[in-house]
Order: C-alpha cells, then structure tokens, then sequence
C-alpha cells in the first residue's frame, strides 16, 4: 500500500487504461448504433418506408457508454488496490435484518394492513384510489405469483417458464362459470386453484422428469399451447376479444353498486368505488399471505425437506428412496393452485380478460421476480416484486420528464427494456437474487446462515 | 400431388431459415451447456439491420441492381449482427460462466425482453413492410388445376443456404479454429489446458451463430417482406423446436430438425388448419422433448455423478 497517493505514474497509467477501455467501449458502441439507432424507420403518407437519419441520438449513446465504462475502470481498479469501497448498504445489513426478520415481517403487515388508511389519508378520496389499485393491487398480485412460483422454482428448484399458464386457466375458469352458471367469487375461488393443480398435475407428470432447461423450454410450450388455444377456441373463450362483462366479487352478497341494496347504502355511507377497490386490496392481501404461510409451513412438513433436498441434489434423493416425480408433481401442482387463485382473483378485479394478458411476458416477470429475490426466500421475492412492479408503475407518474425532453417522451414506454436491463444487471452483479443467504430448515442445536457461497442448488 | 410438390418447395424454404437459426441455438448450447433465449430475438435484429440497410443501398444503387444490393444487405447484416452477439456475450453471459446453471438462462432471458423492447422503442411498434422484390417465378408443373411454380426468392433462399452450410460445415470440420471449437464443447477444462483460449473461442462461436442468424434475417426480410419488433419469439422457439428435433449440439441435426419442423409447418397448414400451426410445433418441441431428449442425430446424456 506504499504510496498509492504519492505515485502519479502509476495513476496516469490506471487512467490511461481506463481511457482506452472507455474508448473502446464507446467505439463497440458506435458500431452497434449505426444501423438500429442512427436510421429510425417510418411510414410516410403513402405509406412507404422512409428513413430520418438520427445521428444525435447515436452520439448520446456513445457519450453515456464512454462516461459509464470510463468510472467503472476506475473503480474497478480502486477495488484492486484494496482503498475504501463505497458500499450501498453498510456491512452487515442484510445480517441484522435477517436476525430480526420476525419484528421486520410483523412491522411490514402492519404496514400493509394500515396501505389504504395511510393513502387515503395522504391522497385523499379521490387520489387514494391510484395508489391502491395501480401500487397496492398490483404489486400484492405479484407478490402472490412470485411466492407462488417460489414454491416450484425456489423450494424444489424446478425451473418454470409457463406459470402463466395457470394463472390463465384460473382466470378463465372464474370467467367462464361466473359468467354461465353464475357461480359467486368465494365458491369459484378454490375451485379455481383446484382446476389450476388439476392442469399441473396434466402438465407436470409427463414432463417432470426432464432436468433444467429442458423442463423450462417445455413448461414455456405448455404456456404458449394454452395461449393459443384460447386464441384460435373462439367457441369456447371469445379468442381474441375476450371475455368482457365478469361478474365483480361482492361483499359476503352486498355488491359495491350505487343501487339501494349496494355496500355503500347498506352500511350508510357515501357512494365511492373506493370501497370496492379497498375490500379486493384486502381479498389480495389475504391470499397472499395465504401462499407465504403455506410455504413456509410446508418447509417443516416432510415433503417440504423433500423438495429442498431435491433441489440440492436429486441423485442423492432418488438414492434416499425419494419418489422425486412425485415430490415434484405436488410442488408443481401446489405452485399451479396458488397461481389459479390469483388467476381468479385478476379476473374479478378486471372485469374483462383476453389471451393477450396471458402472454410469455407474464412469466418471465414472475420469474424475474423469483430469482431476482433470491430464490426461496420470501422476503427476497416481496423486495423484488415491490421494485420490479412499483419501479415500472412510477415510470407513469414520471410526467414532469416531458418538460425536460420535450413532449414526445413517454417513460413508459422504456417500461420493458428497463426490466429486461435490470434482469441481466442484477445477475451480473447477484447471481444468486438480492437475498442470497438462506435459513437452514433443519439445524442441530442453533441456527446459521447459510452463505451464498454454500448455496449449490440448480446443479441436479 | 401438385399440391403436396408445392408445399414441399415452401417448406424446404421455411426450413432453410429455421435451420439457419437453430444451428446457433445448437452450436452454444454445446460449447457452454446453456439455451440462449436471447438468439430469436438476434434474428429479429438482424432483420431490422438488414431492412435499414437494404434501403440505404437500393436508394444508392438504384432499383436495378436489387441482386447486389442484397449482397451487400447480406455482408453487412452478418457483420453488425456478430457485433450485436458479441456484445451480448460479452456483457450479459462471460461474467455468468462458473455461475450456478440457471444463472445464465435468466440473464438471456432479460436480455431477449431487452432487445425485443429496444427494437420497439428505437424503430416503432408497426410492422416495417418493404416493397416486394425478385417476384418472378419458374412453372414447374403447368397444370390447370394447381399449378405449381418456384419463384426467384426461394431458389436464392434455398442455394444461400446450401453454399453457406458448405462453408460453414468446412470450417467446423477442417480449420483449426473449428478444431478448438470441438475441443471445447468436449471438455473446455482440457481445452484450456492444451493452450486453447476458451473465451476467445466461445465468443467466436456466437459470432458464427449470429452471422447465420443474420441470413436468416435477410432470407426472413426478403421471403415476407415484412418485419414487426415481435418477430423473433415464435421462429426463435420454433428453431429450437429444431435444434431439439435434430439432436441439440449436432449440426447436421440442427439443419435436418429445422428442415423437419418447415415441413410440418407448411404441410399442417395446408392439410389441417392454419390456425393451429404453431401449437403443433409447440406440441413437437413437448413431444421430443419428453420421450425422444437427444434428438434424432444427437447423442444420449450420460448422467455424470
């Protein structure tokens, strides 16, 4: 450490070095942008193809690579020579939340049953409805299907690109027997998250026998096959059109209407479709933490340890007299019900569904959410749904970004390929999910945290 | 018989562009064991290179010489697609090697959202038609009923992919480079050690499978005349479809399997129903997958403890 400081050549060259890696950086960066940015393709009246040259944008792309990869190389080299490293959290953070993880989940449900009081009272009546149905509805279902798929992906380490698929089947299944047979929300529910398994349980026996990607390449046609059956059925769900008119769950047989014998009328309030929105925050919350006490009590059951240990090592398991296509055929099945409920409840907060919610997207993003979490851990899968989905929800609230780039901008449309970015930023930079270390199910005497490094799953 | 004589023509010409896919597909899941998610959405790159650049050339070269100016597109696609591939496996899937095995799949999942919705914001979410070329054809059987023809792009599609798999099949059999390639899909540890640089040959490997994604692109371009931000999910996924089919990490297998699933397709659509034609690739993908997992030309896995 003898003279960082005091040794300007070696600086110059550590910039020197930067400067060339910035450079060069900034030079791959040119070559991609000249066809895709620096020509942007446009119909004119006629209906032709006609290209506006955009060299701007191109020099603002290269400018930002050279800037970024030019502090990087500094830092990195920083890193190198061992000086103080600016760090995010201070050391130890995610120890103590961990240690204390029981009075954090207690705050945080405090917290979550208190969402609508707290933003009614700083939004107002008519600001709060944003607030919980944009952020508190839809990052809740999320959150649902992220601790969903963890039970599949991040308790016995199946990979699943097609949950979507369940969630289809269980929004359909509300929509369909709601709307013909007038069934009520409460008793299509279940039986909703029981179609959604009995689908799993189709799926899954014939292929739960693959490993890895295979098993996520099939599960991705399995998702794509049913997309495009309720395309192409007409008869059966409307293709494409979908299905409008979806019955609304009411309260316990009180529908939240204007009419007489509506919610408000008969407890004697005011008329607002607050209500409606706040009892189906409740529904959401409640079937959410329905799915985290499941998983986490299924972790102490035997075939919870079953599907950890699968997950570690499935030779060893199958050696241990593991029936492992069953163990994964009650994961998958279980992950599949969790994700029908939610299915369901989507279709009755929308009122409409149409193939074109059930996209591969969908998936991906649950997915995202589970291993960006950190896989199997339910906190992990919480954070990530809340930065995930209420990052790319706030991108709408970013209108005061039009005065700064004119009124063309529109942030939400960079929704997506800020997702997608951050997918691949957060696995650089994390691997194993923002939450890597696990708890031990079972211990001998007191209870450690296991390292990431210990962490070995996905190689059975 | 006219018919099927037709539809077997349209479906070795879809089945070149599939092939041409999936042979990336198969080339890097058998040097670094991994499904690049990201390589359908390449494609649709290249084919939006190839669209800018096919209109800057015609406008330069005038309408005439439409044969050059594809040639031209064809060169200059490969080149910045290859850079595109390059970048992506530099950036998104070297600091994964060594990682936990999903690690990489999801990273290249990201990356395919990434590209797909940065075509969308950078080139508009309407489809980008251009206008139709090389539109004679040659009758082959003049019948009155159905009479059936080959036109120019097919046969062009068709020869560029035959010249080109020659050339390629060359150098993955016969040059040193190819040679290195084997070598590390075999055992990249050993590889390593015997003095190959196996990141260099990695990297090269996904420039080979861009640059034949980005024929298929042109090919793609060319034979539709028509490209949306969106084209690169189904044809990638049916191009694994064929890399599965034909054994994954064989290359005669990629472009026997990409063959296969063209033909199916087309002859489905002409015999069955049109609108369930990518369920059936779908359900093939399943059905290989599930009792037939190394292919028709690949070898089986042995399970290593």
């Amino acid at each position: 450490m003898a003279g960082v400081a005091s040794n300007p050549a070696k600086r110059q060259a550590d910039m020197m070095t930067a400067l060339k890696e910035a450079a060069f950086a900034a030079l791959v960066t040119f070559g991609l942008c000249i066809p895709i940015i620096a020509w942007g393709t446009r119909q004119n009246l006629d209906n032709q193809l006609v290209l506006d040259p955009r060299w701007d944008a191109v020099a603002w792309a290269v400018a930002i690579v050279f800037v970024g990869r030019f502090l990087m190389a500094l830092r990195q080299q920083k890193r190198g020579e061992g000086k103080s490293i600016v760090r995010l959290l201070p050391h130890g953070t995610v120890g103590f939340f961990q240690r204390h993880s029981r009075i954090f989940s207690l705050f945080g449900l405090g917290f979550l049953l208190t969402f609508p009081l707290i933003a009614i009272n700083l939004a107002g009546w008519g600001g709060a409805l944003k607030w919980i149905d944009n952020f508190g509805v839809q990052i809740l279902i999320y959150v649902m299907l992220g601790w969903g798929l963890n039970i599949v992906v991040g308790l016995a380490g199946l990979l699943d690109l097609g949950y979507v698929a369940f969630y289809a089947v269980g929004a359909y299944s509300y929509a369909l027997l709601a709307k013909n047979f007038g069934l009520s929300f409460w008793v299509l529910l279940p039986l909703a998250g029981i179609l959604a398994a009995f689908w799993g349980i189709i799926l899954g026996f014939p292929v739960l026998r693959l490993r890895g990607d295979y098993l996520a390449i099939v599960t991705l046609a399995f998702g794509e096959i049913i997309r495009l059956v309720l395309i192409n059925w007409t008869d059966f769900s409307n293709g494409y059109a979908g299905i409008s008119g979806i019955p609304r769950p009411t309260f316990f047989g009180i529908p939240f209407t204007a009419a007489d014998n509506g919610f408000a009328a008969v407890f004697g309030l005011e008329f607002s479709p607050l209500y409606r929105t706040i009892f189906l925050y409740y529904v959401i919350l409640c079937l959410a933490l329905l799915t985290a006490y499941v998983s986490l009590r299924l972790r102490r059951l035997p075939v919870g340890r079953a599907w950890e240990a699968l997950r570690e090592d499935e030779i060893a398991c199958r050696s241990l007299g593991i029936n492992t296509t069953n163990t994964k055929l009650t994961a998958f099945s279980l992950g599949a019900m969790f994700g029908g409920f939610a299915g369901s409840f989507f279709a009755a907060r929308q009122g409409f569904i149409s193939p074109e919610s059930f996209v591969f997207m969908e998936s991906a993003v649950v997915l995202a959410i589970v291993v960006l979490g950190g896989m199997g851990s339910l906190w992990g899968c919480a954070i990530a749904a809340i930065a995930m989905i209420g990052g790319t929800e706030l991108l709408r609230e970013l209108d005061w970004l039009k005065q700064i780039f004119g009124p063309d901008f529109d942030p939400t449309k960079y929704r997506m390929l800020i997702f997608g970015f951050a997918m691949v930023v957060i696995m650089i930079w994390k691997p194993r999910g923002l939450i890597s270390t696990r708890e031990p199910t079972a211990f001998l005497k007191e209870k450690k945290a296991i390292s990431a490094d210990m962490v070995q799953e996905g190689h059975g | 018989m006219e018919v099927f004589v037709q539809q077997l023509i349209n479906g070795l010409t879809l089945g070149s562009i599939y092939g041409l896919i999936a042979i990336g597909y198969t080339m890097v899941f058998g040097i670094i064991g991994m499904v690049n998610f990201a390589h359908g959405d390449v494609f649709m790159l290249s084919a939006f290179i190839a669209l800018i650049f096919f209109m800057l050339i015609s406008a330069w070269l005038g309408a005439g010489l439409i044969v050059l100016s594809l040639i031209f597109v064809l060169i200059l696609a490969m080149f910045f697609t290859s850079l595109w591939n390059w970048t992506i496996e530099r950036v998104a899937y070297r600091p994964l090697r060594g990682s936990f095995r999903l690690a990489p799949l999801i990273s290249a999942i990201g990356m395919s959202i990434f590209l797909t919705n940065f075509v969308q914001v950078v080139q508009g979410p309407r489809n980008k038609p251009i206008p139709p070329m090389l539109n004679q054809s040659i009758l082959l059987i003049d019948s009155s009923t159905y009479p059936v023809s080959i036109s120019y792009k097919q046969i062009a599609i068709i020869v560029t992919t035959v010249v080109l798999l020659a050339a390629f099949w060359y150098l993955v059999q016969k040059t040193p480079l190819g040679r290195a390639q084997r070598a590390c899909e075999q055992d990249r540890k050993m590889a390593s050690l015997l003095g190959i640089d196996v990141d260099r040959t990695i990297s090269i490997t996904f420039v080979m499978g861009a640059a034949l994604a980005a024929v298929a692109g042109v090919m793609y371009l060319v034979l539709y005349g028509v490209v949306n931000f969106a084209d690169g999910f189904t044809p990638g996924v049916k191009a694994f479809t064929a890399a599965v089919l034909g054994g994954i990490g064989s290359l005669p297998g990629a472009v026997l399997g990409g063959l296969l699933i063209g033909l199916i397709e087309v002859m489905w659509s002409a015999y069955f129903t049109i609108d369930y034609k990518d369920v059936a690739a779908f359900c093939i993908l399943a059905v290989v997958l599930v009792f037939m997992p190394s292919g028709i030309l690949g070898r089986p896995e042995v399970e290593k403890v």
